[in-house]
């Protein structure tokens, strides 16, 4: 399976019946696909709505989702001002947030809003969805195109928020972040623990419960 | 009072070095016929407080790519590279903030507030230079309240009253810089006469809009 879907995937199977799940822009949006049949999620869009869903035949110029594309509402889905939406994020009624990440490091602080000097696109909505939510779910390819570990011991780019990350989902693998650190739980077929290690900066431990990813 | 005006005497409430909020997110509920009439009237040295800079070719975009902007007030420039590269070269001043945090500022001055506690940005860029204050054992940033001469909102539907109703996703900050604006101007499809939108239904009760712009815009679903 390719990693993005394979991170997708994995990463859906961490919602429950009755979650509402706010998903951010790649990876993350793909976990939408996976979402098994037999439970109800309902996801958050930010800019304004409950009840995301994909786009149908007709574009509607009055709705899309937070990356601007053309999207729909769920029946039962409700939709409302900025204030409500980020009411929802801040207060939190979210039981998930799903971002991809430049860097995330041992003690859960992420990075994934600029990099000086490059790129500043401005957070958006991230730095108040990863303080809010109940939980904190990183979803990316394990290491940078130039093949540079982005799980690492402390992060060099501006944070988006301090010691917030509950669980990163990779093709390689799951971490916990616990309060002792990082917990290598999971292990993608055929990765070798050798392979985990050559890819990432941060200490971890290996769990005594390590198990294969179901994907 | 008729509250309804043409776009001319709209932007005549825009001068330069105007304050203004704008609505819509992405260009999504944002009062395009009016922008372009500020383009137009070419006023200079704007400064805007939105949730973002839209794209080159719509919403609050095109005041940057005309060059009539100073200062933005936004939450996200990343789709309009114009914005940055006017950031880079020092030809526009950026101020980034938390959505969250952007639109609870806007809230608290048009609410009376003096402003926000959140724990939005603690322990990032977000809180330098500002108070940090201890409510039961728990941090927040002290955030300060926003405020606008002119809000520009765009909805889909007023009486004449101006009480509004938004669609989908196209309400997003537009209910919210209504209320913290000297001038709250909403471009809208359709005015009826009062009585046609029950009181129940209304989504920016209209003693907080002065001024509606009807425009003709194509049907809705295309």
């Amino acid at each position: 399976m390719e990693s993005r879907s394979l991170i997708a995937k994995r990463v859906a199977q961490e919602f429950k019946d009755g979650d509402l799940v706010n998903l951010g822009i790649g990876i993350p949006t793909l976990a939408a696909n996976y979402i098994p049949a037999n439970i109800s999620v309902t996801l958050h869009s930010e800019n304004g709505f409950v009840g995301l869903g994909p786009a149908g035949a007709l574009v509607d110029r009055d709705l899309t989702n937070a990356g601007g594309q053309p999207a729909s509402i769920a029946l039962g889905g409700a939709t409302f001002d900025s204030a409500m939406s980020f009411t929802i994020i801040r207060g939190g009624h979210l039981t998930a947030t799903v971002l991809g990440a430049l860097e995330v490091d041992q003690e859960g602080n992420l990075a994934n809003w600029m990099v000086p000097g490059k790129l500043v696109p401005g957070m958006g909505g991230a730095m108040d969805l990863v303080v809010g939510a109940k939980r904190v779910i990183v979803a990316m390819e394990h290491a940078g195109r130039d093949g540079a570990p982005k799980i690492v011991r402390k992060c060099t780019l501006p944070l988006t928020a301090s010691q917030e990350v509950d669980l990163i989902i990779t093709e390689l693998g799951v971490f916990e972040v616990t309060k002792q650190g990082l917990v290598l739980t999971e292990i993608a077929p055929n990765v070798e623990l050798q392979t985990i290690k050559e890819r990432t900066s941060a200490d971890y431990v290996v769990s005594p419960n390590l198990k294969e990813m179901q994907v | 009072m008729n509250k309804v005006i043409n776009l001319n005497q709209a932007v005549g409430h825009i001068n330069d070095a105007a304050v203004i909020m704008i609505g819509g997110f992405l260009s999504v509920g944002t009062p395009e016929a009016i922008i372009d009439s500020i383009i137009k009237k070419n006023v200079k040295n704007l400064t805007i407080i939105a949730n973002d800079s839209g794209f080159p070719t719509s919403g609050i975009g095109k005041l940057v790519v005309s060059r009539q902007v100073k200062k933005l007030v936004v939450s996200h420039i990343g789709t309009n590279p114009e914005t940055g590269r006017q950031m880079r070269e020092n030809e526009l001043e950026v101020e980034l903030v938390p959505q969250g945090t952007l639109i609870e500022r806007i809230r608290s001055g048009g609410a009376g507030l003096g402003g926000v506690l959140t724990p939005t940005g603690l322990g990032t860029m977000v809180a330098d230079g500002k108070q940090i204050i201890t409510v039961d054992g728990k941090d927040f940033l002290l955030e300060k309240p926003l405020r606008a001469e002119v809000a520009l909102i765009k909805a889909a539907r007023a009486d004449t009253a101006g009480n509004l109703i938004f669609r989908k996703s196209a309400r997003n900050f537009n209910p919210v810089i209504a209320t913290a604006a000297d001038i709250v101007i909403a471009e809208v499809q359709d005015v009826v006469p009062v009585g046609q939108i029950e009181p129940d239904e209304v989504m920016l009760p209209g003693i907080l809009v002065d001024y509606l712009v009807k425009i003709q815009e194509e049907p809705y679903g295309k």
